[in-house]
């Protein structure tokens, strides 16, 4: 029996069309972008202009801020294909769920996480952050956001049922959210103190390479159980 | 027996706030986890045998109209 | 070779054998931490170094080394239900998690008065602590991703894959945690050193741990059997159980 398009044209479909899609609601990208460059700059307002303090948290700053960023803008990952049933379609095609999640789950990274990690540089210097350490921000952001994605899709797939997602949705995946954290800001600050942060990187790049294979099933599961 | 009095008991070498705070917030965490299932078959059950009622009373209502 | 464990996965059959166990686990947990207190509170020696202070300890080790413990029960109990989708195992996780949350709160509190007086503080960002209070926000994750489902098959089973996903998450979060707090600041503070402790001190504390363990099994009882009935109010012998009740 024919089973339809192959893996890679299901995946690259479903890829495109949900970055279209985003193109023609350009809200949707600016939105999360906004939020967390308005977050940023609430920083120094509560803390203080001293560039020595500054310097000192610009790492934690812009990691909180990307974290919450990422966690407001997943919320909108299935809603709209949930609503319209677009997400059981999807479930019933022949392709596996885990190739079609994966390309949702990357076209939400391309949308969101890149513009973030674009910015991030220009934040980093109203945060003074110190000159070693933008080659690390960088890299962190880079492995760490499609992290934060991918994790955060589960909790979004287990609440995309449910009519009070939001707050919900926090509580179950900023915990998860801890280690990436840890390291991104660790190595930001190792950089900064012109000590080597290829370890963090590594630890960084495992984390990633774990959660992009074993997310997609557990997204997969959870979409099976929310649109029971 | 570590204590010579009831009162060097209460005062535990200066510590006695701290140790009967975390005892008695043990204790009463606990005895509230445990009053609260335990009633909770009680409420339970309660709530079914309502449901119950509610149904019989819809089966007669429609039983008298047709 | 386990067919003779499926038939307990017929709700009555569970509740009942729940019911004939209860009383076992309610009173040799009431023997042990009874023993266990009195015999840590009054008869144990005092510690040379933390004073009579150390006396927490016979409630702050037993519920910080359970409120692990539960969690890998809870998980183990969701995968149970999420594999082989047996019902009673989802309402087991079910009724384990709030115990769970309400042992992780208790070592943290007990943990913060105990720091105290020894570090002069109520709360460092120790390792042991920061995990802990992860595990708690975790256990709070489950128990309302579980009450915000109308549906209790679904909400157990998606309360089941996020218990799952933290069983993967907690060792990273641990030496994630582990490694960040020996990165920032000197170690200066050491919660026990084993050579102090005597053996006198030693027993009330692993009777204190085994009564934690029996009291957890019967609380998670008493959970499970409400549970049970709430999620079987349409069987005939549930209906006979109501009926009795409401004439009491």
């Amino acid at each position: 029996m024919k089973r339809g398009i192959s893996y890679t044209a299901a995946f690259m479909t479903l890829l495109q069309r949900d970055l279209r899609i985003a193109i023609r609601h350009r809200g949707d990208i600016f939105n999360p972008l906004l939020f967390f460059i308005l977050v940023v700059t609430l920083f120094p307002l509560g803390i203080g202009p001293e560039p020595q303090v500054l310097t000192r948290v610009a790492p934690g700053i812009i990691w909180v801020a990307a974290l919450l960023a990422s966690m407001l803008s997943l919320e909108r990952l299935f809603k709209a294909d949930f609503s319209d049933g677009t997400l059981e379609q999807m479930l019933l095609s022949p392709q596996p769920l885990s190739v079609l999640v994966l390309a949702k789950v990357l076209a939400h990274w391309i949308l969101t996480g890149v513009p973030l990690i674009l910015v991030a540089p220009l934040l980093a210097v109203l945060l003074h952050l110190d000159g070693n350490s933008y080659g690390a921000l960088m890299a962190t952001l880079a492995l760490g956001t499609p992290v934060l994605s991918l994790l955060g899709a589960i909790g979004v797939a287990l609440t995309v049922g449910l009519r009070k997602g939001g707050v919900l949705l926090s509580l179950l995946i900023l915990p998860l959210y801890i280690p990436v954290l840890i390291f991104a800001t660790s190595a930001i600050d190792a950089a900064g103190l012109n000590l080597a942060y290829d370890g963090q990187l590594a630890i960084l790049a495992a984390m990633l390479v774990g959660s992009l294979i074993l997310a997609p099933f557990a997204i997969g599961a959870s979409l099976r159980v929310s649109t029971n | 027996m570590q204590f010579e009095s009831f009162a060097e008991f209460i005062n535990m070498g200066g510590y006695g706030f701290y140790v009967w705070l975390s005892y008695g917030v043990t204790f009463g965490c606990l005895a509230t986890l445990i009053t609260l299932s335990v009633r909770k078959k009680r409420k339970v059950l309660i709530e079914i045998a309502k449901k119950m009622t509610r149904e019989q009373r819809l089966k007669e209502n429609r039983g008298t109209k047709s | 070779m386990w067919k003779w464990l499926h038939t307990y996965a017929d709700p009555e059959r569970a509740y009942k054998l729940s019911g004939t166990l209860l009383p076992w686990f309610a009173c040799l947990a009431i023997a042990f931490i009874g023993l266990g207190t009195t015999w840590g509170l009054l008869f144990a020696p005092m510690d040379y170094q933390q004073g009579d202070s150390f006396r927490i300890i016979y409630i702050h080790v037993p519920a910080a080394s359970m409120s692990m413990a539960t969690y890998m029960a809870m998980a183990s109990a969701s995968f149970v239900g999420l594999v082989w989708q047996i019902k009673s195992a989802d309402w087991a996780a079910a009724a384990i998690a709030p115990i769970g949350a309400i042992i992780t709160f208790i070592a943290l509190l007990t943990g913060a008065a105990w720091g105290k007086p020894m570090w002069g503080t109520w709360w460092v960002w120790d390792a042991r602590l920061t995990s802990e209070l992860v595990l708690l926000f975790l256990y709070l994750g489950v128990i309302s991703l579980y009450a915000s489902f109308e549906d209790k098959v679904l909400a157990a089973r998606a309360a089941g894959i996020l218990a799952i996903v933290g069983v993967i998450n907690v060792p990273i979060i641990k030496y994630s945690v582990d490694w960040w707090s020996s990165l920032h600041q000197p170690s200066t503070i050491k919660i026990t050193e084993k050579s102090t402790m005597t053996n006198e001190m030693i027993f009330p504390l692993l009777i204190n741990m085994a009564g934690f363990g029996l009291m957890i099994g019967a609380i998670t009882l008493v959970r499970y059997r409400a549970e049970i009935l709430a999620r079987n109010g349409m069987r005939p012998w549930v209906r006979e159980l109501a009926t009795a009740e409401e004439a009491k």
